[in-house]
């Protein structure tokens, strides 16, 4: 059985918790432990960058510590944290002087990083540590006729770390073709959706929003699979909003991609939080899910 | 600005293990404004931002919404033939403007943004409702409805904590905080 250190972050624990329900599910499905860390703090976003550089080090690094102590691979789902843990652990291994000023806030909660932790996002679990052919054998109700758009987003993929797809990734496509679903040709799957500008810049950010639901519309697809909590719930709970600023008419479903992995797992909906949306499913992939046993 | 440093160096001295002068390299390909998906609604475009940053036009930068407009996508970064991490620099002049206290009148971001860490710094994770009263007000009405109804019906959906969620070791927690920044400065 493959064991993980699971940072669920803030938003996970109520916003997102349908994201954290079918996370736990659908891993478990496949043989997959998340063990959750003990203890872990906010990794802040993208907020204490904002503030102080050193401060947003070491409330990542905080994590990073604790999580070293288990000796497993950590895994966030949602792309913020991600992205803060895989930078803050890349900058602490190349730069001496960061590592002993964060290790010497750090002894003030027993805690030291010696820098040997590898993060991975949740999706990557799937693509990379599970194989396609792992995932069909899970399958009872493969989701045939379901046009699933594939929304990257940032985090998940930007900054480039290594020498990755930064334009054109087809990882999420072939967890989506594993699951029996049609992923549709996305042109602005690697769009941001503006959600850190919700509050700040509300304008622009629902501008970003109504570009992603009308490219999802334009591309016939049926759902928008997301896998960050911050693009799931701008690109959801704002469609109203999106409607008045824009006169649109918008009601479009963006569900977690495993959301749908657990519906195609024939797990029932209810583990996997469907049924909090702000807007509904469609009863065709409900019953897509449900017409093979 | 002779005898002073540029105030593009000073601003790439705020760059992440940047060395040199980066900025300096922009050939103003405009690569970045293309990407951009905020571009029309800064006062300045990130190339343009970056032209005046290198003329040492540092009022004008930081009287510009432009920063606080970047939602930090890297999509500019990872298409920059330079290799200017660009959305690094937001963030430099994010930190800077908030240090210096100058920034344009009625943005909400640097409000936001303290509200936040000091949301965290107390408690150790996110709250949202505590942070709602430091940044409704500055919203205009409409937008203070949407974010009404929002947090509303998200509470209806048991998707809000009702109650704040702390993490264990509050206080060796604090004290770490304590060796990277006083806390008179957040509490
Ligand atoms: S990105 Fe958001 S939710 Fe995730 S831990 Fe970090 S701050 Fe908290
Ligand atoms: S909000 Fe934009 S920046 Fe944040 S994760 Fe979603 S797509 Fe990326
Ligand atoms: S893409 Fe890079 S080189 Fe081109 S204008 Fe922008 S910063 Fe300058
Ligand atoms: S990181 Fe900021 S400046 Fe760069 S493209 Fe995204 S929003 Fe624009």
């Amino acid at each position: 059985m493959k064991e993980y250190a699971y940072f669920p972050g803030c938003s996970l624990e109520k916003m997102a918790v349908s994201y954290h329900l079918s996370a736990l599910e659908t891993t478990k499905k496949l043989g997959i432990k998340l063990k959750e860390l003990e203890d872990w703090n906010c990794c802040g976003a993208t907020t204490y960058f904002y503030i102080d550089e050193l401060l947003a080090y070491t409330l990542c690094a905080r994590n990073l510590a604790i999580a070293e102590k288990t000796g497993l691979d950590v895994v966030a789902p949602c792309s913020a944290c991600y992205k803060n843990m895989y930078f803050t652990a890349a900058h602490l291994k190349k730069d001496a002087d960061l590592a002993e000023h964060v290790n010497f806030a750090l002894e003030e909660d027993n805690l030291q990083y010696n820098g040997n932790v590898n993060i991975k996002h949740l999706i990557e679990v799937f693509a990379q540590d599970v194989s396609a052919e792992e995932i069909k054998s899970k399958v009872t109700r493969p989701l045939e006729g379901i046009r699933v758009a594939p929304y990257y987003g940032c985090q998940i993929v930007r900054p480039q770390k290594e020498k990755e797809d930064v334009e054109q990734p087809q990882f999420f496509e072939g967890i989506l073709s594993a699951i029996g679903a049609t992923p549709v040709n996305y042109p602005l799957k690697m769009r941001c959706c503006g959600g850190s500008l919700i509050i700040s810049s509300r304008t622009a950010a629902l501008a970003m929003v109504r570009n992603l639901l009308q490219s999802a519309v334009d591309s016939q697809a049926t759902v928008i699979a997301t896998a960050c909590p911050m693009c799931q719930v701008n690109l959801e709970c704002y469609q109203q909003q999106v409607n008045q600023e824009f006169g649109t008419n918008f009601s479009f479903p963006v569900l977690y991609f495993t959301q749908l992995i657990g519906l195609a797992f024939g797990i029932p909906p209810k583990k996997l939080g469907i049924g909090k949306e702000f807007v509904s499913i469609a009863p065709s992939l409900l019953r897509a899910g449900q017409s093979k046993d | 600005m002779t005898d002073t440093i540029s105030f593009s160096q000073e601003v790439s001295n705020l760059l992440y293990a940047a060395e040199g002068e980066p900025l300096r390299t922009c050939i103003q390909c405009g690569t970045c404004s293309g990407t951009c998906p905020v571009a029309g609604y800064m006062d300045y475009t990130p190339r343009q931002i970056i032209a005046l940053i290198n003329a040492g036009n540092k009022e004008q930068v930081l009287e510009s919404n432009t920063f606080w407009y970047c939602a930090s996508c890297y999509h500019c970064t990872v298409r920059c033939p330079q290799k200017i991490n660009i959305t690094e620099l937001m963030y430099a002049l994010k930190r800077y403007s908030i240090w210096k206290g100058q920034h344009k009148e009625g943005l909400i971001g640097p409000t936001f943004s303290e509200a936040f860490v000091k949301m965290i710094v107390r408690g150790g994770r996110s709250f949202e409702p505590v942070l709602a009263p430091s940044y409704i007000f500055s919203l205009n009405l409409r937008e203070m409805l949407q974010e009404v109804t929002n947090a509303t019906e998200l509470l209806l959906k048991g998707r809000l904590p009702v109650l704040p969620a702390r993490i264990k070791r509050i206080d060796s927690f604090k004290r770490m905080i304590g060796r990277i920044i006083p806390m008179g400065g957040l509490e």
